[in-house]
């Protein structure tokens, strides 16, 4: 099973609002979704020519305080850094590929789980109301944010494990399904395209897929409609970008999928249940996006 | 819908879901026989299993397998369905203003099933009887494996309709581009005319003209073995 929900503000009138919209949709989708949840929330962009990159380290003890000198004096810059539970956010200016490889040989236990300038990404194994808590998802401002809830099949309960998916600055992708050509995808990204993964699971061959394509010049759009022909299974996604939001299911349309749109917000969920309790919900327009057809909104769509 | 003062208002967000199915298939029938769910919220198998003739008017949209199961009553659903909307109905009927997710009707054995806005994917999948009339469009897949049973469609169908079809009758108003496995284009005969003329009147649409319609059915290629096919074993 699993549960995905996603929120896009398209007026910031909402912005405030953000987490407290949002996590009841999560929390909502419990029963689709037990084992684990995670979420990426897109809020308070880096200044220019800084990067942000959110970190997981398993031991509750960790110096964080001390990873930030290690890297700082190592790279020749200073890193701010701040918790959120078992995260931490760390902000910098230089170039995130540097500063995440060598924040990840520093201890092989720690675990980046997105880096770009707006995105932040938390996923815990646990119920979704406790990892919401864990991260006070809640008080949460910003312009969007996207969910998962987890019944694994594909690969180990772990936080690594857990959705969503980074593979690309401020880009993330959750996914309910599986899909059947990933082992295959995999071997060609990582060979011809450079790609490292740092899992064995489905769903993050298909967010390093999305993202090659949006680096080698397509756009969102384009890279999902790319995805219709080159993955094979049963998928219903929900795509974040920096500045962009967009939804995809399978040809068969196997997995389920509620898209609610008023002037204010794009909200979508695996079920209309997780989208009740949204402001102007009952005036909403409220459909069930059709099988393999491209939805999104902003970014360069 | 009976005047005000006979209905009976189940509100969902005061009331458990069980509590309201269980008013519903219970002591429902000796009761005035009307009810008002108010504040669905989206929830699953919500009036499953009523077997009286009762009367129940849903207020909002409603998760999955809504008025499954149903036996003599008749449900209005006031928004959109999730998947299965009065999957395996055997009597009765259900009504949905708005639109309904993926396999609506499925299995059914008998009854009405009227959706005034469109259908998703696999709409009167393994239909047993029964009819379903579609205001809007059907998605891909619709009819799949059907038994017995009618599906008019006003709007068009997608991809691979009827595919594998048995004895069920398809008719389409607008277009049906792709066919699935073994269904075929019909004749439209006048006992054809006739009878969708009083599946559409029963639905609500007897405005509609019945001569803009097509038939189609099995082609009845896939029943039996061939013996050409005996090498393959």
């Amino acid at each position: 099973m699993c549960g995905i929900v996603g929120l896009y503000l398209k007026s910031s009138s909402l912005k405030d609002r953000l987490g407290e919209m949002f996590t009841p949709m999560l929390i909502e989708m419990t029963d689709r979704g037990p084992d684990s949840a995670g979420v990426a929330v897109y809020h308070e962009p880096a200044a220019d020519g800084q990067v942000k990159i959110t970190a997981f380290h398993p031991d509750e003890e960790f110096d964080w305080d001390a990873l930030a000198d290690a890297v700082g004096s190592d790279l020749n810059l200073s890193i701010a850094h701040h918790p959120n539970g078992s995260h931490h956010v760390l902000i910098a200016n230089g170039d995130s590929d540097t500063i995440e490889a060598v924040i990840e040989a520093y201890d092989p236990a720690l675990q980046v789980m997105s880096a770009g300038t707006t995105i932040e990404i938390y996923k815990e194994t646990g119920l979704p109301e406790e990892v919401a808590e864990k991260f006070s998802l809640k008080d949460m401002k910003g312009s969007h944010a996207v969910g998962h809830t987890r019944m694994a099949t594909e690969s180990a309960v772990t936080t690594a494990g857990s959705h969503p998916f980074s593979t690309g600055l401020d880009l993330c992708l959750v996914h309910n399904g599986s899909l059947s050509n990933h082992n295959r995808l995999r071997e060609h990204l990582a060979a011809h395209r450079g790609i490292e993964f740092k899992t064995q699971n489905d769903t993050e061959v298909a967010a390093a897929y999305v993202s090659d394509k949006m680096n080698s010049g397509r756009t969102l759009h384009e890279a999902l409609e790319d995805s219709i022909k080159d993955l094979d299974g049963f998928y219903t996604f929900v795509v974040g970008t920096r500045d962009g939001f967009a939804v995809l299911r399978d040809p068969i349309a196997c997995k389920p999928a509620v898209l609610a749109e008023t002037d204010d917000y794009v909200a979508f969920a695996s079920e209309y249940r997780a989208l009740v309790d949204l402001p102007g919900i009952e005036s909403a327009k409220v459909w069930e996006p059709e099988p393999a057809v491209v939805y999104s909104w902003g970014g360069r769509a | 819908m009976a005047s005000g003062e006979n209905i009976e208002v189940l509100d969902l967000a005061l009331t458990e879901l069980r509590d309201v199915n269980a008013r519903l298939q219970g002591d429902g029938a000796s009761a005035n026989g009307f009810f008002r769910i108010i504040n669905p919220r989206g929830a699953h198998a919500l009036a499953c299993g009523l077997d009286n003739e009762i009367e129940v008017e849903v207020e909002g949209h409603t998760g999955y397998y809504c008025a499954g199961m149903n036996q003599k009553a008749k449900v209005v659903i006031n928004g959109n369905a999730g998947q299965g909307v009065a999957e395996n109905m055997m009597s009765g009927e259900v009504r949905v203003t708005g639109d309904v997710s993926q396999s609506a009707g499925a299995t059914a054995h008998g009854g009405l099933l009227v959706i005034e806005g469109n259908a998703a994917a696999r709409c009167g999948i393994s239909l047993k009887g029964g009819d379903i009339v579609v205001k809007g469009n059907v998605g891909h897949m619709s009819m799949f494996m059907a038994q017995a049973g009618t599906l008019v469609v006003l709007g068009d169908a997608g991809d691979a309709l009827g595919d594998s079809l048995y004895e069920a009758q398809i008719y389409v108003r607008g277009s049906a581009d792709n066919l699935g496995a073994d269904c075929i284009e019909k004749e439209m005969r006048a006992e054809h005319h006739e009878k969708l003329r009083v599946l559409l009147e029963k639905a609500g649409c007897s405005d509609v003209d019945v001569s803009e319609f097509k038939r189609y059915g099995s082609a009845r290629a896939l029943y039996n073995f061939k013996p050409d096919n005996v090498d393959a074993y």
